[in-house]
């Protein structure tokens, strides 16, 4: 295997596993918030605003994966 | 298909200095929003013409949800946040039109808005505390957790810069993915997948920059 096959199934590893942690964890945020909604309607704003912040840091190890797996495959620095 | 994400494409050159496609759009973007206010604010009044109007109605709504997040009604750092907020929602939605792409999609835009909430935290921080308080606040809770704290704003500001690009850049690449697997009408509902992208990016982008410069000018209590 040369280090273009390598650093392509790199950048798959990467996508594939650095998506099922943020979903599950994104499922849970988000399950927790609609039951927070559903006992307390009255503060809906204040935790969607919260989700909101708390999704988008989650998020971001999903996007730091999609980061590795460019860089793997368009500015890979091992790969000439 | 040519799709390198990290590639800058560069317009033409003015001397030396190469200029790319994002600096365009930027002071494309900057130029029409400085136009649109000159032109609503010109000749301001208590009794203002629709312009003026739409312009405080939009200025006051994104003011307000800043004050509620930062805490403190006449925070200096709120003019910066509220415009900051407008230029992303302008840059991320510029994509919508033909032939143009959002500056955010691109890697310098996104580390140049990052550093100045990076440098404006800092500044509000030591104007708001002084310099001894402001730099005290990295000892807390111990001295054994500076390096920590030093790395933690570090790297708040890198994933500031990164997701703002990676959700934008993404969005842009599965649409080019689509659009070479399939042209017609497909694309559509991902294009307005887009624009929600873009405004909840915004969103969040303003709201985690409220978030840091707050805290690091102490109006906003960290746990």
């Amino acid at each position: 295997m040369d280090l273009h096959a390598v650093s392509i199934l790199g950048a798959v590893i990467a996508v594939c596993f650095g998506a099922i942690g943020p979903a599950i964890s994104e499922g849970r945020a988000i399950a927790a918030a609609m039951e927070a909604i559903a006992r307390q309607p009255e503060s809906a704003g204040v935790i969607s605003r919260t989700l909101f912040v708390g999704l988008a840091m989650i998020e971001t190890m999903a996007i730091y994966c999609l980061v590795i797996a460019l860089l793997l495959l368009y500015a890979n620095p091992f790969v000439k | 298909m040519d799709t390198n994400p990290l590639h800058t494409e560069i317009l033409f050159n003015i001397g030396p200095i190469p200029i790319a496609r994002s600096v365009v759009t930027t002071w494309a973007i900057m130029a029409a929003m400085v136009l649109v206010c000159r032109l609503g604010m010109r000749g301001a009044a208590l009794e203002g013409n629709r312009l003026q109007t739409a312009l405080e109605v939009t200025v006051e709504a994104i003011t307000k949800q800043l004050r509620q997040i930062v805490g403190r009604p006449d925070a200096p750092f709120i003019p910066l946040l509220t415009t900051l907020f407008l230029f992303l929602v302008c840059a991320n939605l510029s994509a919508v039109i033909p032939g143009a792409k959002a500056p955010t999609a691109q890697l310098e835009t996104p580390a140049a808005l990052a550093l100045v909430v990076f440098l404006s935290t800092h500044y509000f921080g030591v104007c708001a505390r002084g310099w001894r308080a402001y730099l005290e606040h990295y000892t807390q809770p111990s001295l054994l957790l500076m390096p920590l704290n030093v790395l933690a704003e570090l790297t708040r500001t890198l994933s500031l810069m990164v997701r703002l690009f990676g959700n934008m850049m993404s969005h842009e690449l599965v649409l080019t993915i689509i659009a070479v697997l399939a042209g017609l009408l497909v694309p559509i509902p991902f294009l307005l997948l887009g624009i929600l992208i873009g405004l909840i990016q915004a969103y969040i982008f303003t709201v985690l920059a409220a978030v840091y410069v707050g805290a690091a000018a102490g109006t906003i209590v960290v746990e």
